[in-house]
């Protein structure tokens, strides 16, 4: 009976109603999928794909696979305990001999320079003798050559090559390597300073938010209080820095802070400091200038969130007997959480990524993560640790993002 | 696959609105800022003139990661660059640069000195690394040892965020005569003692990383000396210390891949020429790297070039395969040491 009632709302078709209407779902679902398509395709070639593709560049390395060919295979076999057999040295010289002739020493030197800082030289001035041996014994000749090939931890390092995947890079990102039986050890001193790198990125970036916190929170209120006239002026005022570019915002900043820049001179001549106060080029002077440029980003969702209170909640707890102090941090405050949940997330995440700001007025020691990735990508040339640093830093903000969202729960983010 | 990725990686677009290849152009990449005018007016314009080539310019900074990404995507769209110093060693070490055929060129490979030793380019001009110091200074500075010394000179100093010349000097300022900084440099014990030389002075130093930060550092007395490279505008701004000077080159190279060699080689003969170079002189103090152009070179501003006799008498000669072979290691311990 049932199922007769239905194929007759289905009407002279004999299809069921409720597959006319999942058709009708399935069509709009497709429709708006068809819509997003673009944006998704260009989401995913221009940004996900490229950026994937590089960050792969953190453990695939395959330099002395394909330009060591035969040692690589030939130490394949080898057990890694005693200096290689005799295949492996002729194997070394023929390799060496067509990488003189193809002139890829240079690549193959700095790759070897990585994890042994100083061999990269040896490999580059025995490749240029061994262009010219015709005969064995080669094991022999080639130590006679350069000691480095009497010794062990260069032929670890090239059997290794053997495999395109390498630990190396993240290895370093965390200031390890391979020790000279392959084991991991911690880099040494001169050459640690990635932990303190990331440590310090965290570092400035958590100083930042609070600071825009503290000072973003009061303007906020008085932006959501005051009548809408004046609050739109101000509201100018704290937008306009929007319109001028952050290398100009971060450019005055030096104008203001340096020795005998604006600050310290009104300093001086309000006999407040008697000799000029270091205040760029160093820790300060970053945190200042990305506290500035930062501001907006957390005072506006504060503001937003601040602007849907109702003011009769506050009135409310006064009329009831609270004073102004409890009514505001037990009735106005709480509300206000999702506002500064949202800004200081934002603020916090785009801190991560500072670049130029601390470039400009920080010093030596100042230089967060995204430093060191610019200076391998383009200086260096070293892509896979610009890789291996940025995959470091993107891991860690999305694990942080993770654990935010386990503890504040992201649906309750407002932006307003 | 690492050429497909790399071209989706930076050079996605560059690849997709790459221009239609014209009959006879080129596209030839410097430094921009006040530089490439001087370029435009004394080279490229003539070059045109003479040859029909149209010049295309682009600028970088440097940046040489950009010239990987092309040369790895076979998307070349930078026929010559306006290679410096260390960049250009690097991207030479690293098979990114056209090994030049001097007979292609057509020049005395000879006349270029130690400049000419490099594989990759052709040499474009000397400039020098030097200090500059306040115009009027009472207690001016006379020797290098001067920059380290922090109790006669108490105040910040600008140095050079790169090895070189910080390490050569710590040396010279440690004692080391400068025609063995190399030999000693070339040692473990060397590089340490340049390294425990630099910490005696590392918290007096803002470190620069462009040429107009360097004069800007002067110029608001935010130091109290700086080494900078010689420009016509601090050499009329400040007073400057020639000891010690540090010697740098910059070449004319091809990028690998470049569809346009034929062309580029014409550039790279007529930019090399002597002509041309003394050309550049009349607008930047720069020395011309070709020496039969010495002779072109007016002689009024002769004085005001960082190659003069008694200037070379007093620098150190930057050991360009020194640099080549260890840089890489080098380089590594220095920004090391910056960042701690």
């Amino acid at each position: 009976m049932a199922t007769m009632a239905v194929q007759m709302d289905g009407g002279p078709d004999k299809i069921p109603l409720r597959l006319k209407l999942q058709r009708v779902e399935r069509r709009r679902k497709l429709m708006s999928f068809t819509l997003v398509l673009p944006l998704l395709l260009f989401i995913l070639i221009a940004f996900v794909w490229p950026i994937g593709r590089m960050m792969f560049n953190a453990i695939h390395d395959d330099t002395l696979l394909t330009l060591m060919p035969r040692t690589t295979s030939a130490l394949s076999a080898w057990d890694g305990k005693d200096l290689p057999d005799e295949s492996a040295y002729a194997a070394l010289v023929e390799d060496l001999k067509q990488a003189w002739a193809r002139k890829t020493t240079g690549v193959i030197a700095k790759r070897i320079n990585y994890e042994l800082p100083g061999a990269g030289s040896q490999v580059t001035s025995s490749a240029r003798k061994a262009s010219t041996l015709s005969a064995g014994p080669y094991r022999s000749t080639l130590i006679a050559i350069n000691p480095i090939w009497g010794q062990h931890d260069v032929w670890i390092v090239l059997k290794r090559g053997h495999s395109a995947y390498t630990a190396y890079y993240l290895l370093r990102s965390f200031d390890y390597q391979f020790g000279s039986k392959g084991q991991i050890v911690a880099s040494p001193p001169e050459n640690a300073i990635f932990r303190d790198v990331f440590l310090r990125t965290f570092g400035i970036s958590i100083a930042v938010t609070a600071a825009t916190l503290l000072l973003g929170f009061p303007v906020a209120y008085l932006l959501a209080t005051l009548p809408t006239r004046t609050s739109n002026l101000l509201m100018i005022m704290i937008v306009l820095p929007f319109w001028t570019s952050v290398l100009v915002r971060t450019a005055a900043w030096g104008v203001l802070l340096q020795e005998h820049g604006i600050v310290n001179e009104l300093l001086i001549t309000l006999h407040i400091i008697s000799r000029p106060a270091e205040l760029i080029f160093n820790r300060v002077g970053t945190v200042v200038a990305m506290t500035h440029i930062q501001l907006p980003f957390t005072l506006l969702p504060i503001y937003s969130v601040m602007k849907t209170i109702s003011p009769s909640y506050l009135q409310a707890a006064r009329s009831l007997g609270a004073g102004p102090f409890y009514a505001f941090w037990k009735i106005y405050f709480p509300q206000t959480l999702p506002g500064i949940a949202a800004g200081c997330l934002l603020t916090f995440i785009l801190c991560l990524g500072y670049y130029i700001t601390p470039a400009l007025v920080g010093g030596a020691a100042d230089q967060m993560v995204s430093y060191f990735v610019a200076h391998y990508t383009n200086e260096d040339l070293n892509w896979g640790m610009a890789s291996a640093l940025a995959a470091i830093l993107l891991g860690a903000t999305l694990l942080l993002y993770y654990a935010y969202n386990k503890l504040v729960g992201v649906d309750r983010l407002k932006m307003g | 696959m690492i050429a497909g990725a790399l071209a989706a990686t930076g050079l996605m677009a560059g690849a997709l609105i790459k221009p239609a290849l014209a009959g006879d152009q080129l596209t030839v990449v410097s430094w921009g800022g006040t530089y490439q005018p001087i370029l435009r007016k004394n080279v490229f314009e003539p070059f045109s003139k003479a040859t029909g080539i149209k010049i295309t310019e682009d600028v970088y900074s440097g940046d040489i990661g950009k010239i990987r990404a092309m040369v790895e995507s076979k998307t070349v769209s930078w026929d010559v660059i306006d290679a410096a110093s260390s960049g250009a060693w690097i991207m030479c070490d690293q098979g990114l640069l056209e090994t030049i055929d001097w007979n292609k060129v057509g020049l005395d490979r000879a006349k270029f000195g130690d400049a000419g030793k490099f594989n990759c380019g052709v040499p474009s001009q000397i400039n020098r690394t030097i200090v500059y110091y306040e115009k009027n200074n009472p207690n001016p500075p006379k020797t290098i040892a001067d920059l380290f010394d922090t109790k006669k000179f108490p105040g910040k100093r600008g140095l050079w965020k790169n090895p070189y010349p910080n390490l050569e000097w710590a040396l010279i300022a440690d004692g080391v005569p400068i025609k063995d900084v190399y030999k000693v440099l070339n040692t473990p014990e060397g590089v340490d003692r340049a390294f425990k030389r630099l910490d005696t002075i590392k918290n007096d130093v803002i470190w620069w990383t462009t040429g107009a930060q360097a004069v800007q550092l002067l110029a608001n007395r935010q130091v109290i000396m700086t080494a900078a490279w010689t420009s016509k505008a601090s050499n009329e701004l400040f007073e400057t210390m020639w000891d010690a000077a540090q010697g740098g080159f910059s070449w004319w190279a091809i990028p690998k891949g470049s569809p346009h060699l034929e062309e580029a080689y014409k550039f790279l003969a007529f930019a090399g020429s002597p002509q041309p170079q003394a050309d550049v002189t009349r607008d930047a103090p720069y020395g011309p790297a070709n020496k039969d152009a010495m002779a072109l070179v007016d002689p009024k501003v002769l004085a005001t070039l960082p190659n003069t006799p008694e200037r070379d008498a007093i620098a150190v000669n930057t050991d360009f395969a020194f640099w080549i072979d260890k840089g890489d290691e080098l380089r590594q311990r220095f920004n090391a040491w910056l960042a701690k």
